[in-house]
C-alpha cells in the first residue's frame, strides 16, 4: 500500500498531462473519471433544467419523486431502460442500430482533449482545438442516418434540418475558433498554438481572458461563438428540428426507450464540450478571475510545492483559493435551510431526512476543499466547472425565454449575420494584432 | 481500411457504401497520425468525414433509391473493368518489387510538437515553400465549385 | 515485430487506388462511383503523406512538402464531389434513374 500512495504522490508533482507521459495507467484513471464525472454532470443537468424551467415559469417542477425531485433523474433513467425497444418495420435495422453511437462517441470523444487543470488533461494534443471541431462535425454523421434510418418522413425531413443547420452554424464557430488563435499567438516568439493547454497559458502569460482582449474583439468573437454553440447543439431558440409541436421530436422520433436515452445524453454531453471550448478559448479555462492580480504577500502553507516554482502567494490568491469551499458549505447551507423549512408532515419524513443528509454531504465536500493540499490540486479544476455551470445556466435560460426561430430565420442567422460578421472580426484582429506593439511604442513616447 | 474499401464497392444499398466510406476516411485519418502528420489527420476529419460524407449522404437521401436496390449493381463490362484493374495491379506489384530497396528501413524520430508550425511556415514563408499563391488560387476553386454546383442544381437558371 | 517503412504505405495506398478503380470501373450507380472516386484521392493522399515523411528523413523536419500538398488535394476532392453531385441532381431530375448505363442519349 505504500508502494501504491508513493506512486500517486510522485505522478502527483509531475507537470505534464497523462497522454504527454504517456503513462497508461493514469490515462485509464483519467478516461474513466471523465466518463463518471460527465455522467454525473450530464444527471445533474436533467434535474437543474426541469427545475430551473420551472421556476422561471413560477411553478416547482418536479417535487416528489426525492427531496426536492432530487432523485427525478435517476427514476427517468429506470423507466428509460426498461422501455420496450421499438424498431420500425422497414427499417435498416444496421444503420438504426450503429446511429445512436455515432453520436453518443462523438460527443464523448471530444473530452479527450479537454484542459481542466495545468496538467489535468487526459491528453495535450498539439491540434487540440482541431480535434475539438472535428469531432464535434462527425456527430451531424450520426443524425443524418439516424433520420434516414427511421424510414418515416417526419425524421428524415428533422434530420436533414438538423444537420443543414449544424453545418451551417459550424463554419460560423470555426471563424470564431480562428481569431482566438490569432490572439494566441501575440506573444514573445511570434508563434500560435492549437493546443487547449497552449491556449489557456497563452490569456495567462498575456494577463488577460481573450474575451476582454482587444475590447469589443474578443467581446464579439465570444458573441459568435455562443450563439453558434447553441444553434450546434440543436438547443432552443434553435431547435426547429426537435420542437414537438412542429415536426414530433424530429429525428429522434423513432428511437424509444435506450437508444432515446444515448441521443440525450449525447445532447447533453455536447453542450457541455462546446461550453468547456467556449470556457477554455475566451473564459480563460481553469484561471481564476484576475489571474494576474496577486495583492500584497502573505505566507500560504502548501503541503507540497506548487507545479509552478514560481507561483506567487498573494492575499488575492488566498482569498479565491477559498472560493470553492466557501461554495459548497453555502450550498450545504441552503440545503439545511430548505429542510428546516419542509412541513412536518409524517409522509415527508424520509424526503426531509434525505434533504438534510444531501446538505451533510455538501457541507463535507465543502469542508474538504479547505485542506490545502486538495485546495491547489482542486481549485482549477474548481473555476472550470463553476465557468462551464454558469454556460449550462445561460443555456436553461435561452430555453426558458426565447421564442423559437423559423427555418429560414435561423439558416438566414447563419450565413448572412455570423458570417461576415466573423470574418469582419478576424480582419479586425489581425489588424489589432499588428498594431499592437508599435501603439504601445507610440504610447509610451506619448505619455 | 481495405476492408473498407471492399465494402464500399460492393454493397448494394449505396448507404452501406457512405458509411463504409467513412470508416475508410477515419482510419486514413489514423494512418497519417501514424505517420506524424496531425494537421493532415484533423483536417481529413473536418473535411471529408465531416463535411464531404454528409454531403453524400444528403444526396443519397434526396434521390430516392430503393428502385434502384433491385436492379442489377454492376456493369455490363465488369470483366472488361476486373481485366484493366488487374493490369494495373500487376504493374504496380512490378513496380514496387522492383524498387523495393530503394526505401530506407530507418525509423525517423521527429516528434509532432512543431508540426502545425511547419505546415505554416511552409504556406507562408518566402524562403522555405511559397505556396501562398497555390492557396489563393485553391480559393478561387472552392468559389467555382460552389457556384458551379449551386448552378447545375437549379431548377430554372 | 515487422518495421513499417515507407514501402507498406505506398503498397495500402496502390490497394486502395486499386478498389477504387475497381469501383468506378464495374459499378453501375454514379453515387457509388463518386464515392470511389473519392477512394482514389485518399489513395494518393496516402502516397503524399507517406512520401513526405520519406523527405523528412532527409532534408530535416520541416520539409513537409507533401503534406502541404496533401491538404490542397483534399480541398480539390470537396470542390469536385460538390460539383458532381449537383450534375448528379440536375441528371437525376430529367432521367429518374441513377445508372450510368442509361446515360446514353448520345448513342446511335
Amino acid at each position: 500500500m505504500r508502494w501504491l500512495i508513493d506512486y500517486i504522490l510522485e505522478y502527483l508533482k509531475s507537470d505534464l498531462t497523462p497522454g504527454g507521459a504517456g503513462n497508461l495507467f493514469w490515462i485509464t484513471v483519467y478516461i474513466l473519471l471523465v466518463f463518471v464525472g460527465l455522467s454525473v454532470a450530464v444527471i445533474c443537468m436533467n434535474w437543474l433544467e426541469r427545475k430551473i424551467l420551472a421556476h422561471m415559469q413560477v411553478r416547482l417542477g418536479p417535487m416528489r419523486v426525492g427531496p426536492h425531485g432530487l432523485l427525478q433523474p435517476i427514476a427517468d433513467a429506470l423507466k428509460l431502460l426498461l422501455k420496450e425497444d421499438i424498431m420500425p418495420a422497414e427499417a435498416d435495422a444496421v444503420v438504426f442500430w450503429v446511429a445512436p453511437f455515432i453520436v453518443v462517441l462523438a460527443a464523448f470523444t471530444v473530452f479527450v482533449v479537454v484542459p481542466f487543470g495545468p496538467t489535468h488533461a487526459i491528453t495535450d494534443m498539439n491540434i487540440g482545438i482541431l480535434f475539438m471541431l472535428g469531432v464535434s462535425s462527425l456527430s451531424v454523421l450520426g443524425i443524418v442516418t439516424a433520420g434516414w434510418a427511421s424510414n418515416s418522413h417526419y425524421p428524415l425531413i428533422g434530420a436533414l434540418r438538423s444537420s443543414a443547420q449544424m453545418v451551417s452554424y459550424e463554419v460560423a464557430m470555426g471563424l470564431a475558433v480562428i481569431s482566438v488563435i490569432l490572439m494566441t499567438s501575440l506573444n514573445a516568439e511570434g508563434t500560435g498554438t492549437l493546443s487547449m493547454i497552449g491556449i489557456v497559458q497563452a490569456q495567462q502569460a498575456q494577463h488577460t481572458w481573450f474575451v476582454f482582449k482587444f475590447f469589443p474583439l474578443g467581446l464579439i468573437g465570444f458573441f459568435i461563438f455562443a450563439v453558434a454553440m447553441v444553434a450546434e447543439t440543436n438547443r432552443a431558440p434553435f431547435d426547429l428540428p426537435e420542437a414537438e409541436s412542429e415536426l414530433t421530436a424530429g429525428f429522434h422520433t423513432e428511437y424509444s426507450g435506450f437508444r432515446w436515452s444515448l441521443f440525450f445524453l449525447a445532447e447533453y454531453s455536447a453542450m457541455i464540450a462546446v461550453s468547456s471550448i467556449a470556457v477554455t478559448l475566451w473564459l480563460g479555462g481553469w484561471l481564476r478571475p484576475f489571474p494576474s492580480f496577486h495583492g500584497p504577500e502573505v505566507a500560504i502553507p502548501y503541503f507540497w510545492p506548487p507545479a509552478d516554482p514560481s507561483a506567487p502567494k498573494g492575499v488575492l490568491d488566498l482569498v479565491f483559493a477559498l472560493f470553492p469551499g466557501i461554495t459548497f458549505l453555502f450550498l450545504g447551507a441552503m440545503c439545511f435551510y430548505n429542510t428546516a423549512r419542509m412541513p412536518k408532515h409524517p409522509l415527508l419524513k424520509i424526503q426531509t431526512i434525505g434533504l438534510a443528509g444531501f446538505g451533510a454531504v455538501l457541507a463535507l465536500i465543502g469542508l474538504i476543499l479547505f485542506v490545502p493540499p486538495v485546495r491547489d490540486r482542486v481549485g482549477d479544476i474548481f473555476w472550470f466547472a463553476a465557468k462551464v455551470a454558469a454556460f449550462m445556466y445561460l443555456y436553461i435560460w435561452y430555453r426558458g425565454t426565447f421564442p423559437r426561430y423559423r427555418f429560414d430565420q435561423l439558416m438566414k442567422v447563419g450565413w448572412k449575420i455570423l458570417l461576415p460578421t466573423g470574418l469582419v472580426l478576424l480582419i479586425l484582429t489581425a489588424g489589432a494584432g499588428f498594431l499592437e506593439d508599435p501603439v504601445k511604442e507610440w504610447l509610451k513616447h506619448v505619455l | 481500411m481495405i476492408i473498407g474499401g471492399i465494402l464500399v464497392i460492393t454493397r448494394k444499398n449505396a448507404v452501406h457504401s457512405a458509411m463504409a466510406l467513412i470508416t475508410t476516411l477515419l482510419a486514413q485519418a489514423g494512418i497519417y497520425l501514424m505517420l506524424y502528420a496531425p494537421f493532415v489527420a484533423g483536417v481529413q476529419i473536418i473535411l471529408y468525414a465531416g463535411g464531404i460524407m454528409v454531403l453524400f449522404l444528403f444526396v443519397i437521401m434526396l434521390i430516392s433509391i430503393e428502385r434502384n436496390m433491385k436492379e442489377r449493381q454492376f456493369n455490363k463490362q465488369w470483366l472488361v473493368g476486373i481485366a484493366a484493374a488487374a493490369a494495373l495491379g500487376g504493374l504496380f506489384i512490378a513496380v514496387y518489387t522492383k524498387g523495393k530497396s530503394l526505401f530506407p528501413e530507418g525509423r525517423l524520430n521527429f516528434g509532432e510538437a512543431q508540426n502545425t508550425q511547419g505546415v505554416a511556415a511552409l504556406l507562408y514563408d518566402q524562403h522555405q515553400g511559397m505556396y501562398m499563391f497555390s492557396f489563393e488560387i485553391a480559393s478561387l476553386l472552392l468559389l467555382v465549385a460552389i457556384i458551379g454546383a449551386v448552378v447545375m442544381a437549379k431548377k430554372r437558371i | 515485430m515487422l518495421h513499417i517503412s515507407t514501402l507498406h504505405y505506398l503498397v495500402l495506398g496502390a490497394a486502395l487506388f486499386l478498389l477504387g478503380v475497381i469501383g468506378v470501373l464495374t459499378r453501375r450507380n454514379v453515387v457509388i462511383v463518386l464515392m470511389s472516386i473519392e477512394l482514389i484521392l485518399n489513395a494518393v493522399n496516402l502516397n503524399l503523406v507517406a512520401f513526405s515523411r520519406y523527405w523528412q528523413g532527409i532534408h530535416g523536419p520541416t520539409a513537409l512538402h507533401g503534406q502541404v500538398f496533401a491538404i490542397f488535394v483534399i480541398t480539390d476532392a470537396a470542390a469536385e464531389a460538390a460539383v458532381g453531385l449537383g450534375i448528379l441532381i440536375a441528371f437525376f431530375r430529367n432521367k429518374e434513374t441513377v445508372n450510368i448505363d442509361e446515360v446514353n442519349l448520345l448513342k446511335w
